[in-house]
C-alpha cells in the first residue's frame, strides 16, 4: 500500500448528499477480477452521457459537461470534497480502487458510510471528516475560486487552507501508523500467530461445534 | 459483572488482543461468493499465504448466475470468468463451493443460514455489505471489503473497533399484511440512512420475537440501509428450532451444550445502549420507497413528497433530484402510480415464506396487462425445490409470473436480468439507488405481499384491500 503523509492537492467538489458505491463504480465494472483500472470508469454514470460497458474505449465516450470531473479546472485534482454519508451502500472495494485510481488520495466530507471509511484506509486513501460548516465553506471556496489546493498533513492532522486557515481533524491511532507507513494489515497481523492460535484452540474446546 | 448488551457478548467473545481501542476479532465463518474475493485470492498467491482454516470457508456464485436455462452456461463473456475464476479458486485453495448446478446454490445470504453454516454466537463475514442478514441468529455479522476477505483468509482474524450499540425496540403486533420489510422500511425512513452509521443495531421487542427466522433476516438484512454495518436479533425457541437439523448444524451429541451457551446470548436486563429507537407495531403500514435512496419511504396511502415543504437546501436537492430521477410528480398518491415490471426476489426476500405470502395474495389472479414482467427469483435451489413442493411455482405461473433459477437476479442486475431506461419495477430487493436494476431503472421497494399486489393491480396498491 503508497504510504501518505502529506498533500498538496487540488480540489474538486462533488455537492451530493448519501453518494453510493453503486454511483462511485457502477456494478458492471465490478466484473473485472483485477485491482487496477477503474479510473476511467469513476462515477461512470454521471461522467459520461452514454452509457458505459468494460471493454468500451472511454477516450472516444461522450462527456457530461456538467459533472465537476470533467471540467477543465478541475483536471488533477487528488481531493475530493463530499457531502455527508459518503460511500454508502455495497461493500465493493472497487470504489476506493476506482478513486486512487482516479488520482484520489484524500476525500473531505462531514460523515461517511462505515465500510467505505474503512476500505479507504486499507487503499491508501485518508477519508477526511470536518464538521458539516466547515465543509459547507470549503464548497463555497472552492467553486468560487479557481486552482483552489488544500494541504493535507495527516502527522499533524491537518488541513490548511490557501489562505492558512487550518482545520484539525481525528484519525485512529493504528489507521494513521499503518497509512503513514505505508503498511499491510495481514503482515502485521500475523505477528501475532500464537496468540490466535491460542485463541483458536481454546475456542475449539469451548464450542466445538464451530469447527465441524 | 454489569449488564451487557447481545453485541458487547458477541463482540468480546471473539477479541483475540487489543491495544489502544482496535481490537483484533476472530472469525468463525466467511462466506465467499464471486465478485469481491477474486483480488483476495490472488493477493494470496501473489504472497504465497495460504488459508487459515479451510473449513470455515463456504463459497457460492450468486451475482452473475443466469436465472433462465443453465443448460448452456454463462453467456456474458467476462460475467463467466469470474464465476470461473471463483471455481478455480476454490479448486486451488480447497474450498467448499456450491456451483451453479448444484441445488445448494444461491444467493449466499440465503445459503449460509439455510446450511447451518450462520449459527448463534458466531462471528460471519463475507465481502457483502448485506452479511447484516446473519445477524438475526444472534451472531455479530456484517459486510467486509476485499483487502479484509483476504486478511480472514490469511489470518482468521479481522481487524476491528468497537461500534457503539443501538437498540431498536418494536412492541405490539404487527396488522395483517404487514411484514418484516415493512418494519425495516420504517425503522429507516424514522431513523435515516445513516442513522445506524457507527452502530451495531439489535433489534428487540415484542413485535421482533414474534417473527419467523424468515422475517428476522429480512430486518437485520436492512440494516446496512440504515447505515449499520451489523444488525441482530437474540437467540431465543424460533432461532433454535430453525438451526436444529440443518447439514452444518451442531452434531447431536454437541447440541445440548450449544443450546446451552446460545440461550446466554441475548441482551442482560438493565443493560446500557448508547441509542434506542422505538417504534410501535400498530402504527407501521405497508411501505413503498419513491425515491433514491431506502430513506425516501412512506406508507401506501401517502404521496409522493413535494420538495417546496423541504426548508434544508441539500435534503430539498435531493428530493428533486430524486423525483426527476424516478420521474415522478410531487403529491402524487403512491397508489396511483403505474409499474412496468415486479421482482421478487434478493437476499432481502427470496426465502419460502416470502414466496409463500407473495403466492398468496397472487393466488387465483393475474398479472395486470400492463405489467411486462412480473418474476420470482428463489433465493436458493432448496427454496425453489421447497416451493415447487408446495405448489407455488404453479399458482405463480397461472397468475402469470416468471419462475427462475435461484441467484441475485434483478437485485443489481448483473446478470441479464434488468430494468430498461425509464421502466418502474416493484422490488423486494433492498436498493432503490440510481441504475441499481439497470440504468435508468425505476426501483421501488416493497414487502413480497406488496409487490404481488402491485403485480396484479398494475399499480400499488394497500395489499391489505386484497386480503380482507
Ligand atoms: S441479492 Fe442483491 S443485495 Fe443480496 S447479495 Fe445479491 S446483489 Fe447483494
Amino acid at each position: 500500500m503508497q504510504a501518505f503523509t502529506q498533500l498538496n492537492g487540488l480540489v474538486v467538489p462533488l455537492d451530493r448528499a448519501n453518494v453510493d458505491t453503486d454511483a462511485i463504480i457502477p456494478k458492471q465494472f465490478l466484473k473485472s477480477i483485477k485491482r487496477a483500472g477503474f479510473g476511467p470508469n469513476a462515477f461512470d454514470e454521471w461522467r459520461y452521457l452514454d452509457h458505459g460497458e468494460p471493454g468500451m474505449d472511454n477516450s472516444k465516450r461522450p462527456l457530461n459537461p456538467d459533472f465537476p470531473l470533467n471540467q477543465a479546472r478541475y483536471q488533477g485534482a487528488s481531493v475530493l470534497l463530499a457531502r455527508e454519508n459518503f460511500g454508502c451502500g455495497s461493500s465493493r472495494e472497487h470504489a476506493p480502487w476506482a478513486l486512487l485510481d482516479f488520482g484520489f488520495r484524500a476525500i473531505i466530507a462531514p460523515s461517511y458510510a462505515d465500510i467505505f471509511f474503512n476500505n479507504c484506509f486499507k487503499n491508501g486513501i485518508l477519508p477526511i471528516t470536518l464538521s458539516a460548516e466547515i465543509v459547507d465553506s470549503l464548497f463555497k471556496a472552492v467553486e468560487s475560486t479557481e486552482g483552489y489546493k488544500l494541504v493535507i498533513d495527516l502527522e499533524t492532522q491537518t488541513v490548511v487552507t490557501p489562505d492558512s486557515q487550518s482545520y484539525a481533524f481525528e484519525v485512529d491511532a493504528f489507521r494513521k501508523h499503518c497509512l503513514l507507513n505505508g503498511l499491510d494489515d495481514i503482515g502485521l497481523t500475523l505477528q501475532h500467530v500464537d496468540e490466535i492460535k491460542a485463541f483458536e484452540a481454546k475456542r475449539k474446546q469451548a464450542q466445538p461445534w464451530l469447527f465441524n | 459483572m454489569s449488564a451487557r448488551t447481545l453485541y458487547d457478548k458477541l463482540f468480546d467473545s471473539h477479541v483475540v488482543r487489543e491495544e489502544n481501542g482496535t481490537a483484533l476479532i476472530y472469525i468463525d465463518r466467511h462466506l465467499v461468493h464471486e465478485v469481491t474475493s477474486p483480488q483476495a485470492f490472488e493477493g494470496l498467491k501473489l504472497a504465497g499465504r495460504r488459508l487459515w482454516r479451510i473449513n470455515s470457508v463456504l463459497a457460492v456464485p450468486d451475482h452473475n448466475v443466469p436465472t433462465t436455462d443453465r443448460s448452456h452456461g454463462i453467456a456474458d463473456p467476462i460475467s463467466r470468468l469470474q464465476v470461473e475464476t471463483l471455481d478455480q479458486n476454490c479448486t486451488d485453495f480447497g474450498v467448499t463451493e456450491f456451483k451453479m448446478g448444484d441445488v445448494r446454490q444461491g444467493i449466499v445470504h440465503v445459503m449460509g443460514p439455510e446450511q447451518g453454516a450462520t449459527l448463534p454466537g458466531m462471528t460471519v463475514v463475507c465481502g457483502d455489505s448485506h452479511t447484516s442478514t446473519h445477524g438475526a441468529f444472534g451472531a455479530l455479522a456484517h459486510g467486509i471489503g476485499t483487502s479484509e476477505v483476504e486478511h480472514v483468509m490469511a489470518t482468521q482474524c479481522l481487524v476491528q473497533k468497537k461500534s457503539k450499540a443501538m437498540q431498536v425496540r418494536v412492541e405490539g403486533k404487527l396488522g395483517h399484511g404487514v411484514t418484516a420489510k415493512d418494519i425495516a422500511l420504517a425503522i429507516i425512513g424514522k431513523i435515516g440512512t445513516a442513522g445506524g452509521t457507527g452502530y451495531a443495531i439489535e433489534f428487540a421487542g415484542s413485535a421482533i420475537r414474534s417473527l419467523s427466522m424468515e422475517g428476522r433476516m429480512t430486518l437485520c438484512n436492512m440494516a446496512i440501509e440504515a447505515g449499520a454495518r451489523a444488525g441482530m436479533v437474540a437467540v431465543d425457541e424460533t432461532t433454535i428450532n430453525y438451526v436444529k437439523g440443518r447439514p452444518y448444524a451442531p452434531r447431536p451429541e454437541q447440541w445440548d451444550a450449544a443450546v446451552a451457551y446460545w440461550s446466554t446470548l441475548h441482551s442482560d436486563e438493565g443493560a446500557r445502549f448508547d441509542a434506542v429507537v422505538e417504534l410501535k407495531a400498530e402504527e407501521i403500514e405497508p411501505q413503498v420507497t419513491w425515491g433514491t435512496s431506502p430513506e425516501m419511504v412512506i406508507a401506501i396511502n401517502g404521496s409522493v413528497p413535494d420538495p417546496a415543504k423541504e426548508s434544508d437546501p441539500t435534503k430539498r436537492g435531493g428530493i428533486e433530484r430524486a423525483l426527476q430521477y424516478m420521474g415522478l410528480e410531487a403529491n402524487t398518491p403512491i397508489d396511483q402510480i403505474n409499474i412496468d415490471k415486479v421482482f421478487i426476489g434478493s437476499c432481502t426476500n427470496s426465502r419460502i415464506e416470502d414466496l409463500r405470502a407473495a403466492a398468496a395474495v397472487a393466488k387465483g389472479k393475474h398479472v395486470a396487462a400492463n405489467v411486462k414482467l412480473a418474476m420470482v427469483v428463489p433465493g436458493s435451489g432448496l427454496v425453489k425445490a421447497q416451493a415447487e413442493q408446495e405448489g407455488l411455482d404453479k399458482i405463480f405461473k397461472e397468475a402469470g409470473f416468471e419462475w427462475r433459477e435461484p441467484g441475485c437476479s434483478m437485485c443489481l442486475a448483473m446478470n441479464a436480468d434488468r430494468l430498461e431506461p425509464g421502466e418502474r419495477c416493484a422490488s423486494t430487493s433492498n436498493r432503490n439507488f440510481e441504475g441499481r436494476q439497470g440504468p435508468g431503472g425505476r426501483t421501488h421497494l416493497v414487502s413480497p405481499e406488496m409487490a404481488a399486489a402491485a403485480a396484479v393491480a398494475g399499480h400499488f396498491v394497500d395489499v391489505r384491500l386484497l386480503l380482507n
